[in-house]
């Protein structure tokens, strides 16, 4: 099976964000970054596959040059080669520009199955992944917390399980070629090891140019720390003090323990 | 006009569509609900209770069951046939099925997870809700989801007198271009325990950092007499069940304490406990977005403040 997995860069969870000058986006010059999260789950899902039927694993970036090192990273856990469309506007770039940027780089690689992550932890727009189905003509499935390849009567395809909400799942077959969005937590994570890395030295990645992007489909305006929604009293003090003002708050003012 | 599609499942609305109702109506433009499904009369004349201009049904058995292909084949041609100015959703898992391919098959922007509208702008979380954006949709009529409990289901305005227009669309579906077969849903077995029914529950995110931390947790929790609870990470890797997640994917509760440990806030975890009467958070991070729903917060290491409430709970 070849299978195509489709990776972000994001700024790491515990980076702390400030907003840049123009008002319109963070101030990431020195930010440091890593996979985004859902992204290692699809990754890994594809490694699995490719482990259990056989085939490639190849993954593939829309972004800035900075994006060779989840490149390098997804490479070292063990994807095969890797494709990167490398654009420095693809870092800012809504989905339409995302997807059809990826699905020009991959057309001709005729893939059996293409796996996203369900959003990204930066814009978290939740689209890239279903946008390139449309565009790459492909059945989808999303939020995929489980993967079987059926095989019937020479037609493989796939049974997925997909995540509803409250704790409701929902069994779906699918034709492949497909694509899927895979939620956090299909797997455990695998992480490189030393061999993983010195061996992705070696493996391909084939740099795509995009010379010019469609007009954004939309534009963010302006971006800020949100308005407190709620009164929230803060209690300062060492661990002991804090700890001691918060239950006498708990147990006489809010009245939510029993002494 | 605004057209607003209501979701449905076996003959049941999801509540989030009267929210996307509320949302609709504070703008001041003529709105429509549209519904899909098959044999869903008793759903529309329940829609038209609500001030809209009329309800649109497409009643066809290849609705039955949702599929990504059959809902995009039919609000397509709904779409092409009403040309409403903008489509609302709520951000379910539905809709973030489908709802991409739906823009790109129309060729209209789509704005998702959308808490405000401001100005012509849509206001939405990025970077995990610990930034909100304000971003315009190019050209007039974009496709739009509004995140569930942004808008409230019960600031519906309702029609006084009679109820609206309930029109049948005429849509063909050609159901050998629905690719999806799903089956029935279902829901994991076991739910041992049922966090609503907990007076206080102490939840775990992330900053708990390693399992064999969990212990001073569970000390804090008797010593409060709650319930342990996590964010969806700490399920994911298996330092607690499954059914000890709270949030959009796993339990919704309001207990009388909410006592949020290291967990930063994501919506996704937010959704699931923001109805709780008093919440308390305790984080390193004094940016965390779940100081927004606070009512008392600590920014500190919780390895050291848990054990001192504890020490000091026992006193």
């Amino acid at each position: 099976m070849k299978i195509a997995v489709c990776i972000k860069q994001v700024v790491t969870r515990e980076w702390q964000l400030r907003v840049a000058d123009s008002g319109t986006w963070i101030r990431d010059a020195d930010a440091s970054f890593e996979l985004n999260e859902p992204d290692a789950y699809a990754l890994e899902e594809a490694l699995r596959l490719k482990e259990k039927h056989g085939g490639e694993v190849v993954v593939c970036s829309a972004g800035p040059a900075r994006s060779a090192q989840v490149i390098r990273e997804a490479l070292a856990r063990g994807a095969d080669r890797a494709i990167h469309v490398e654009s420095d506007a693809l870092a800012t770039a809504d989905a339409f520009a995302v997807a059809g940027a990826i699905a020009d780089a991959i057309r001709d690689e005729a893939f059996d199955l293409v796996l996203t992550g369900l959003q990204s932890d930066d814009q978290g727009f939740g689209q890239v992944g279903v946008v390139l189905a449309e565009a790459l003509g492909m059945p989808h499935a999303t939020i995929i917390m489980e993967v079987q390849v059926t095989d019937a009567a020479g037609h493989s395809g796939l049974r997925v399980k997909r995540e509803l909400e409250g704790g409701w799942f929902q069994w779906v077959t699918l034709p492949l070629p497909a694509l899927l969005t895979i939620q956090s937590g299909i797997n455990q994570l695998r992480y490189a090891t030393l061999k993983g890395i010195m061996a992705a030295k070696k493996k391909e990645i084939r740099k795509v140019a995009r010379a010019s992007l469609p007009p954004a489909s939309q534009t963010i305006r302006r971006i800020a720390f949100p308005e407190k929604a709620k009164r929230t009293e803060m209690i300062s003090g060492s661990a002991a003090e804090a700890a001691k003002t918060l239950v006498t708050k708990l147990r006489d003012e809010a009245r939510v323990i029993e002494r | 006009m605004i057209l607003v599609v209501a979701e449905q499942r076996d003959g049941v609305l999801n509540r989030a569509s009267w929210e996307t109702i509320a949302a609709a109506q504070q703008l001041s433009a003529p709105v429509a609900v549209a519904l899909l499904g098959s044999g869903i009369d008793a759903l529309a004349t329940e829609l038209a209770t609500a001030d809209v201009s009329a309800v649109l049904v497409v009643d066809h058995p290849a609705l039955a069951s949702y599929t990504a292909d059959g809902t995009v084949l039919a609000l397509a041609a709904l779409i092409e046939q009403e040309q409403p100015d903008r489509v609302f959703f709520p951000h379910t898992y539905q809709t973030r099925d489908f709802a991409p391919a739906l823009a790109a098959r129309v060729k209209r922007p789509i704005v998702t997870d959308v808490v405000a509208t401001k100005d012509g702008r849509y206001v939405r979380p990025v970077f995990q809700g610990k930034l909100m954006a304000e971003v315009e949709a190019a050209g007039a009529a974009p496709l739009v989801t509004f995140q569930i409990g942004a808008y409230r289901a019960d600031s519906v305005a309702k029609k006084t007198t009679g109820s609206a227009e309930i029109r049948r669309a005429s849509i063909d579906i050609d159901s050998s271009r629905i690719r999806q077969k799903p089956e029935a849903p279902f829901k994991e077995a076991r739910q041992s325990v049922d966090l609503s029914q907990a007076e206080r529950i102490v939840a775990v995110g992330r900053g708990i950092k390693g399992q064999e931390h969990l212990s001073v947790v569970e000390q804090l929790a008797k010593a409060l007499g709650a319930e342990i609870a996590a964010s969806r990470p700490i399920c994911d890797a298996g330092w607690l069940p499954m059914d000890r997640q709270i949030g959009s994917s796993g339990q919704t509760v309001a207990p009388k304490l909410y006592l949020a440990l290291g967990i930063s806030g994501a919506i996704q975890h937010l959704v699931g406990m923001k109805s709780s009467r008093v919440i308390v958070a305790i984080n390193k991070d004094p940016e965390a977005p779940i100081f927004e729903l606070a009512d008392y917060g600590i920014v500190g290491d919780l390895f050291e403040i848990v054990p001192a409430m504890i020490a000091e709970l026992n006193k």
